[in-house]
């Protein structure tokens, strides 16, 4: 299956898991929202251009807002992970090359400490600036503090699951093929 | 001019998300004010119909309860006919006056409509519901939504085919209400906390309000009916800062399980907006 097909799919599974599954699920707490649809930015190849990454991870926000009724409100966290990713990549991306040999990134490919690391650092900033402009509407700091870290803690715990349910297998690849 | 072109050559990823993160939360502020604008209605249409198709496999799994709601409330409507009271002879007063009547007599303020829910959420700390009627068959923006068990939202964008509910479960909603007993009018709020609970407040200290009252939509509500339940009270704070009570309400709705809504029009409403809005003179 081609990236692009491959990426299609993912799309559309991650926004109807979180809108028919996590976002009806009865919450547990004011303050624990289960996402885990921002980790299909997380899942994007290696290869994607900055531009496009920006593009298609304007695109997960919106049409998750689209179903939520709150335009803009996803969108903003995502382009922001977005904007960020090829950053930290580079930082964290100890094997020689590992963006040439491996599709995208994945445990397999990055190594299981810099990948852990890569995932709890975008959960973060994602929850973070979700749950400010959340805040900036409503709400006091406790709602705040208390909502970025349950929240961060719920979807890092998803998606352990996720990576443990859909283990992604990697080929290796070369030159010499 | 050529340093220009350079510098957003440049920096052109930074500048496109800058458009980006400008652009998402242009969309957040204005999302209130843009229920006009085409993109927003087309976008409604085609979220309606994936969750129309969703809400068909769903609403299979629902048939029992929804058949005991639908027996609850046709019992209770059945309680309210005419037939079963006793009417004081009223033969000889004679009404005259020049407003609209229906053949029975009554002159018409609330329209009914019915409407099955295709999304709802609850988890959110802004909770809409999408329900299959749009303008085409009649849903005006400010129209009640109110479920077989009581109030349930406001209608705030319609489509062709769709509108979008406010739910009562929504940071911004304000319904006005009162205790049953008594008649003391009162704001129900939701604090973002728990579905199943809201607050009522502004109700004076002065009033014995007890556990377990009914508290029902206010005959001051415009686009609701008076003495649709609310809730229930479920537990009384006494804010020792202001001379008014917080409570602490059951919804008489389950938002969990919402299936089929009606919407309610007030036919009056426009004159009634009309003459308030109307300088005062004379006075």
């Amino acid at each position: 299956m081609s990236l692009l097909v491959k990426n299609i799919i993912r799309f559309i599974f991650f926004i109807l898991v979180q809108v028919y599954v996590l976002s009806q699920m009865p919450p547990l707490h004011q303050f624990i929202t289960p996402y885990l649809y921002f980790l299909f930015i997380l899942w994007l190849p290696f290869t994607i251009s900055r531009f496009s990454l920006l593009a298609v991870a304007f695109l997960l926000g919106i049409t998750l807002d689209y179903f939520l009724g709150t335009p803009g409100l996803h969108a903003a966290p995502c382009v922001l992970i977005a904007y960020l990713r090829p950053f930290l990549i580079n930082v964290l991306i100890s094997k020689e090359g590992a963006e040439l040999n491996y599709a995208e990134p994945s445990i397999r490919s990055m190594g299981i400490a810099p990948y852990g690391l890569y995932v709890l650092v975008f959960t973060f900033i994602h929850h973070f600036y979700l749950v400010l402009i959340e805040w900036l509407q409503f709400g006091n700091f406790l709602y705040f503090i208390g909502k970025v870290s349950a929240t961060t803690g719920v979807s890092l715990l998803l998606i352990f699951i996720t990576e443990m349910l859909f283990f992604r297998k990697q080929k290796f690849r070369t030159n010499t093929a | 001019m050529k340093n220009i072109f350079i510098f957003i050559r440049r920096y052109f990823n930074f500048l496109f998300f800058l458009v980006l993160q400008i652009l998402s939360l242009v969309l957040l502020v204005n999302y209130n004010e843009t229920h006009e604008a085409v993109y927003a209605r087309v976008a409604n249409e085609i979220t309606g119909r994936i969750n129309g198709q969703y809400n068909n496999v769903q609403n299979y799994f629902h048939l029992k309860e929804n058949n005991r709601l639908l027996l609850e409330e046709n019992t209770r409507l059945k309680n309210m006919l005419h037939t079963n009271f006793e009417s004081a002879d009223s033969a000889r007063i004679i009404a005259l006056d020049s407003t609209v009547r229906d053949t029975a007599g009554h002159q018409r303020k609330y329209t009914w409509l019915p409407a099955k829910v295709v999304n709802n959420t609850v988890s959110q700390q802004l909770n809409y519901l999408t329900i299959h009627r749009g303008a085409s068959q009649g849903i005006k923006r400010d129209m009640a939504v109110i479920g077989p068990q009581g109030v349930v939202g406001t209608v705030i964008e319609t489509s062709e085919n769709y509108s979008r509910v406010m739910s009562l479960l929504h940071r911004n909603s304000k319904v006005s209400s009162m205790l049953k007993k008594g008649n003391v009018p009162g704001t129900v709020e939701w604090d973002g906390r728990d579905p199943h609970y809201v607050t009522l407040k502004n109700i004076p200290k002065s009033v014995a309000v007890a556990k377990g009252d009914s508290v029902v939509t206010s005959s001051y509500s415009a686009n609701f009916p008076s003495d649709i339940m609310v809730g229930t009270v479920d537990m009384i704070f006494n804010d020792p800062g202001s001379n008014f009570l917080v409570i602490r309400l059951k919804t008489a709705t389950n938002f969990y399980n919402i299936e089929y809504v009606n919407l309610v029009e007030n036919v009056q409403w426009d004159e009634q907006r009309r003459l308030e809005a109307a300088p005062v003179r004379n006075q």
